[in-house]
């Protein structure tokens, strides 16, 4: 074969080469469509499926913020700075709830798309992004109770009002994403190597959830707990999303913004770290499943 | 027109056995017993533990060396057994995984149909599944949005379009799916079996739209599949894998035979050493084999080829004089379900041997009349009408592969059927 002078045009290659960082954010973009599809599937099918699947997106906020409310609250004696306790506890949940429906969706990615992905090419990344985007109804749907219980308090004597940090609330979303995602794809790369961990990572989630400060203001932490566990609390950077969403919503707590802008380098940092992981072993976890 | 698609020195290495203990339970236990000195908890309970055994042994190549180059325009046959390294290559093109050693090189894109209807969901209907997957394809919602109707009309499904996919037959499915498929337009379409799948209408349908593909469009194909007919009427070039390795580049009816002709190499069994056998034994058999009309001895055969039936046998007997000797053979189904038996008494063809020795009686069967599947082929002899051997177990057995049984390409009915059969066809008022 002579060689034509355009012989090294080459649209792409396909080599054993891995660079550090590989990422090619120009396919990703050419696969916006599929990225839109794959949210709109996931949509579909969940109001395809069983009443219960949309209501359980109800019952769970609610039954968790009123055993929240009793054994923290009524029990535990932990003041929440004249806000009524229970809607104080769903604000947490409702932030709290799209971060770990983003994780979890995020660290299955290898375990329940081994079937496609070992038959069709397309940038992988593309499947925890649907997810995190389509949990962005169920975060709606949550929102949406928060506030009709935001109303209802309204109604009854409380003056609850919004600061004018909501402006931040796009700001707040992404970063919950961000970290979701992340942490999420970094497990989703760990557990195709051990399958148990995913045991170990729902155990880890939930205790994940007492040093976030959900259940409680992070003054709380500060007053009654030993300096050093209030530090781990306060560093936290769900800890700070958490407390961030309920000062704008509620009014309540506190907000810095060293603190934001420390929580969202932690948030960009974890996704291009969770990027380059997840990016690795989408190559080659193919052979070893 | 220039090459498109080049594989340089492509290797593909597997790791037989489990990486680690493939639990974090089980790899943490290991690691305290190594600390505290003790020999590994789970060498005991699995059979093999690829930590104690020498690594040669624990690596097999899949594929080892694949250089070739496919021209643009070119429809690129890839043939090979089972293990062959087909699946393996066709991974590595379709960016599925990547290769150990070496590089492919591509100027278009690469789109593959390794198996049809990938990603399908069975609660969208038909429409949102042909989205959904063109996307998954790598199709944007344009391209799939200006191709919809066509989409639609080939796969045959429009009353349904609008049903969800739960509800569709799996031959309706399939054929959505391959409508999808066959309307992506890459640079390089990647096929392996597909038409292997739905009834013979919508094969003809399938590979008549993988022609156009190829002459009209000019698209680049790699076309990998057991039909050699297909193989045999589509590709313009074919290579041939053999245990990860191109044994054959070249073209395609040289790689057909080449590929029938592969198990040239084993040597047709001695049948005398057959103890389960009756008769006087003055005349046996010692071997058997299937030729080609071109003299290369095969296991594959194609339907509606010629092929020659070859016995090679010992006449022992001191006083062998005018023996008038009657082979006979059977042809079974790999059940044992008996299709045909064949003297050469039957069509008065005499053998008349005179002295002892090696003879090789041979049975040309023209325009093999078989439908494809696994065979098997047993002998009897008669010596002047006295039985002389009869080895109750198989001579030999061969498979045979859907070929041009109908001389135009057809490849005729798509069910169990074990005959073929072809006559004259008349109309008369």
């Amino acid at each position: 074969m002579a060689a034509s002078q355009n012989d090294d045009t080459w649209l792409y290659e396909i080599s054993a080469k891995h660079r550090l960082i590989d990422l090619n954010f120009k396919e990703i973009w050419r696969y916006r469509d599929l990225l839109l599809l794959f949210v709109k599937r996931d949509i579909v099918t969940i109001y395809k499926q069983t009443i219960l699947g949309p209501l359980w997106y109800l019952i769970q906020p609610l039954f968790t913020s009123i055993i929240f409310t009793l054994v923290f609250n009524n029990l535990g004696n932990i003041q929440t700075g004249g806000i009524p306790p229970f809607l104080f506890n769903l604000t947490g949940i409702t932030a709290w709830n799209y971060f770990t429906a983003c994780f979890n969706g995020s660290s299955n990615t290898f375990r329940s798309n081994a079937g496609i992905f070992s038959k069709v090419y397309f940038p992988r990344v593309i499947v925890p992004l649907s997810i995190t985007i389509s949990n962005l109804l169920k975060f709606g749907v949550q929102l949406f109770i928060l506030i009709v219980f935001y109303i209802y308090y309204n109604f009854n004597g409380f003056t609850i009002v919004p600061n004018t940090n909501l402006v931040l609330f796009p700001i707040y979303v992404l970063m919950v994403a961000l970290l979701g995602l992340g942490l999420g794809m970094i497990v989703s790369a760990l557990t195709t190597k051990y399958r148990d961990l995913s045991v170990l990572v729902g155990f880890g989630l939930s205790l994940l959830m007492y040093v976030s400060a959900v259940p409680y203001p992070l003054s709380e932490a500060r007053s009654k707990l030993p300096a050093w566990v209030a530090d781990l609390v306060e560093y936290n950077p769900l800890t700070q999303i958490v407390e961030g969403f309920r000062y704008m919503v509620l009014s309540s707590g506190s907000f810095s913004w060293f603190g934001l802008l420390y929580t969202f380098l932690i948030c960009i940092s974890l996704f291009f770290l969770g990027l380059i992981i997840f990016n690795r072993t989408g190559k080659s976890f193919i052979d070893t499943v | 027109m220039g090459v498109i698609l080049k594989v340089e020195n492509i290797s593909k290495q597997y790791r037989l056995g489990t990486v680690g203990t493939g639990t974090i339970t089980h790899d943490l236990n290991r690691f305290w017993y190594k600390i505290r000195g003790k020999e590994d908890p789970y060498l005991k309970i699995g059979a093999v533990n690829d930590r104690s055994i020498k690594a040669s042994s624990e690596y097999v190549w899949a594929l080892q060396d694949i250089n070739f180059e496919v021209q643009e325009g070119e429809v690129l046959g890839i043939i090979g057994k089972n293990g062959a390294g087909k699946s393996t290559l066709l991974k590595l093109l379709s960016r599925v995984t990547s290769p150990t050693t070496g590089v492919i090189k591509t100027k278009g894109s690469i789109a593959s149909l390794l198996e049809v209807g990938t990603g399908f969901h069975p609660e969208l209907t038909g429409r949102e599944n042909i989205y959904l997957n063109g996307a998954i394809l790598g199709m944007t919602k344009a391209e799939i949005a200006s191709k919809i109707d066509e989409i639609i009309e080939f796969s045959g499904c429009e009353m349904y379009i609008d049903t969800p996919t739960k509800r569709y037959s799996s031959g309706m499915t399939v054929r959505l799916a391959f409508a999808v498929a066959a309307h992506l337009e890459p640079d390089i379409l990647v096929v392996d079996e597909v038409l292997a799948v739905g009834d013979a209408e919508f094969q003809k349908k399938a590979i008549g739209k993988m022609q156009d593909i190829s002459t009209g469009d000019g698209r680049t194909i790699l076309f990998v599949s057991h039909n050699m007919a297909a193989v045999k009427s589509l590709c313009t070039r074919a290579i041939v894998l053999e245990n990860g390795k191109v044994s054959f580049e070249g073209d395609t009816d040289n790689g057909i035979n080449f590929y029938l002709a592969e198990e040239k190499k084993k040597i047709s069994k001695d049948l005398s050493t057959i103890k389960n056998r009756s008769g006087d034994g003055k005349v046996r058999f010692r071997s058997f084999h299937i030729e080609h009309s071109n003299g290369d001895i095969i296991e594959n055969v194609l339907n509606g080829d010629t092929i020659v039936f070859s016995f090679k046998i010992d006449v022992t007997n001191n006083h062998a004089k005018n023996f008038n000797i009657d082979l006979g053979f059977s042809i079974h189904t790999s059940d044992d379900e008996l299709i045909s038996v064949l003297y050469n008494s039957y069509q008065s063809k005499i053998i008349n041997v005179n002295s002892n020795g090696e003879y090789i009686i041979q049975c040309v069967i023209s325009n093999l009349a078989l439908n494809e599947g696994d065979y098997i082929v047993k002998g009897r002899i008669e010596c002047n009408k006295i039985e002389s051997d009869w080895p109750k177990i198989p001579l030999g057995s061969f498979t045979v592969i859907k070929g041009d049984f109908y001389g135009n390409g057809n490849l005729g009915f798509n069910g169990k059927s074990k005959l073929l059969i072809k006559g004259e066809w008349n109309i008369k008022s």
